[in-house]
């Protein structure tokens, strides 16, 4: 029988609390007026920060995993990894975004309400136990994200990039809900730790063909919402499209959340069958940073070339989930946070640069920043190399992490096509550089920068980061073990 | 006698043609959005036929969801195909070209 229990209320505060002051900030911008809107942008700063420390203060013992409503909700150590980055990116969108909309007309209220549900439902998903609870987050986020994408109304390339995100989520929904109605009738369970007990995987199961396909089309639906390749044609386009203030969220916090989900189901719910799909994942690994790095090369846009190279980061990712195990996780999900903190400067820089009625998104833009500004060509050279994965830089540790994960698993092949395809993306990273440092700039002026001080000191300071993370990275990659590892012992 | 395998097959069917209909499809950006609709009426149809096989709700109440989940985004995918007809002047989708690369 199920029973409602007062106390899982407060199991989920961080979350009554976001979506209570997402509603209020809701009724306040109504009453603004358009030269007010800061208010909404400070308020919603502020919600963010405040959930934050309702997330870091509720964060459960170590070894503990508290579940609410029948174990539709968990609060673990993984979660509140996840809820704290989504937050800080998140947060990172909002401060670096302002001038950006402001130069465009989108400086609405609008933004902000769908990023700050976008991001409910991406604390709702990393912390799902149930499949509904999954479908549920995962849909508020994507929904959100579909209306982001098409913020710029009077933009064709923004529309024309919507529909092919919307067409292609609505796609990857489907496949992923097909997939759960066959686990469903495999089990009888839409609980993530009961699919995990129940599910028979053994060669004289009756339920093994059940299993196979809802397995297989889960695998399927994660890797459409990662950008894994074959299933990454949305993902070029819509990071090229969409206003650049939304393809940094895009890059950033929902890579994070889909990582979670992708972790929750596959480890979660199929986590017996795991010899199964990290083969799977493997195949969409090598994919991945194939198609990733060889087709960044041709590109002459640099939103369209970070989409690609997103792509083989992706590829990364699912090379730590090959191991299958705590050690593998706990790799991949430092990876991903890694990667939101990079993409976050790179888009923040095309930001940084672009004016009312021009995007600075070509790589040409970025011609001669050196002479028109050496402190931000240094923090875009910095992105660049961290994102080549170039030691003492963040992304290099990440991807240390990532190889050193395959090869503990015995997959010495996957670690050489994963070192040589880094090797091969290292030239268009290098591109970028060269053309600030070595080419002529359009116009030689000192670089006009933005008036927003924060946005300015923020975006240094996430540079500055990714030098400091490099050098000392340890903590940060204990947490993530420390998250995993306790997981690993709850029984199930 | 109709058995559970019925509501599998027409399931599957209803599926694989929501999935020929998003690929094969060359026309009308709003047959798509049909195809979509299509999907997850296909999905609803698995999840009810197990339910009620299996003899537990839980099945149906994900129905409710997924049914009600749909509803907005129809809702969403029909505002941005008005937002693309307004910009482009058409919603054929081989000329729904213009990134390439």
């Amino acid at each position: 029988m199920i029973q409602f229990n007062p106390a899982d209320l407060a199991t989920m505060l961080p979350e009554l609390f976001l979506l209570g002051a997402t509603c209020t900030i809701l009724l306040i911008d109504l009453f603004l007026k358009p030269t007010q809107r800061d208010v909404t942008h400070w308020l919603s700063l502020a919600a963010l920060l405040a959930t934050g420390v309702l997330v870091w203060r509720d964060a459960p013992a170590q070894g503990a995993s508290i579940a609410a409503f029948n174990g539709m909700f968990l609060r673990d150590g993984v979660a509140t990894v996840l809820k704290v980055f989504v937050l800080l990116t998140t947060g990172l969108v909002f401060l670096y975004s302002r001038d950006y909309l402001r130069g465009r007309k989108l400086f609405v209220g609008e933004f902000y309400l769908l990023l700050l549900f976008a991001t409910l439902g991406m604390m709702l998903l990393v912390s799902a136990g149930n499949l509904v609870t999954v479908y549920l987050g995962l849909e508020l986020l994507t929904l959100s994200s579909y209306a982001l994408v098409a913020l710029n109304r009077d933009s064709a390339v923004s529309s024309e990039a919507a529909i092919k995100y919307f067409v292609l989520g609505a796609l990857a929904s489907g496949l992923l809900l097909y997939g759960m109605s066959m686990i469903y009738g495999a089990t009888g369970t839409l609980d993530l730790a009961k699919i995990h007990a129940i599910a028979d995987f053994s060669a004289n199961s009756p339920h093994r063909m059940l299993l196979a396909f809802g397995l297989v089309f889960l695998v399927v639906g994660s890797a459409f919402k990662l950008g894994a390749a074959p299933f990454h044609m949305w993902l070029p386009d819509v990071y090229q499209g969409a206003p650049t203030a939304v393809t940094l969220f895009v890059g950033s916090a929902s890579k994070i959340a889909a990582f979670g989900m992708t972790w929750r189901l596959l480890d979660g719910a199929m986590g017996g069958m795991h010899v199964h799909w990290t083969q799977m994942l493997g195949v969409l690994a090598v994919l991945s940073l194939a198609i990733g790095n060889v087709f960044a090369i041709a590109q002459t846009n640099l939103k369209r070339m970070l989409a690609y190279s997103t792509i083989s980061h992706v590829g990364f990712l699912l090379l730590g989930f090959v191991n299958g195990s705590a050690s593998g996780y706990a790799a991949a999900m430092f990876y991903v946070i890694s990667y939101a903190l990079m993409a976050a400067v790179a888009f923040g820089m095309i930001m940084l640069l672009a004016r009312a009625g021009f995007e600075a998104e070509e790589i040409d833009d970025f011609k001669g920043l050196n002479q028109r500004n050496p402190w931000y060509a240094g923090v875009m050279a910095i992105a660049m190399f961290s994102l080549a994965g170039v030691p003492p830089l963040f992304g290099f540790f990440a991807k240390l992490m990532v190889l050193k994960a395959v090869i503990d698993a015995g997959q010495m092949w996957l670690a050489i096509v994963a070192i040589v395809f880094a090797i091969i993306g290292l030239y268009y990273y290098l591109r970028v550089v060269k053309v600030m440092y070595f080419d002529e700039p359009h116009d030689a002026t000192v670089l006009e920068l933005p008036r927003d001080r924060g946005f300015r000191w923020v975006l240094s300071l996430n540079g500055l980061a990714l030098l400091a993370l490099g050098v000392a990275w340890g903590p940060l990659l204990d947490w993530c073990d420390r998250a995993f590892a306790v997981a690993a012992l709850i029984p199930r | 006698m109709i058995t559970l395998a019925h509501f599998l097959t027409l399931g599957a069917v209803l599926f694989c043609i929501a999935v020929a209909g998003i690929f094969i499809n060359r026309k009308n950006v709003i047959t798509l959005l049909m195809a979509i609709e299509l999907m997850l009426l296909a999905v609803n149809t698995n999840f009810v036929a197990f339910s009620r096989f299996l003899g537990d709700p839980s099945g149906q109440v994900f129905v409710f969801f997924i049914l009600t989940v749909a509803a907005a985004e129809s809702a969403i995918g029909l505002a941005i195909l008005v937002v693309l007809f307004r910009n482009r002047a058409t919603i054929n989708v081989t000329e729904i070209d213009s990134m390439k690369g």
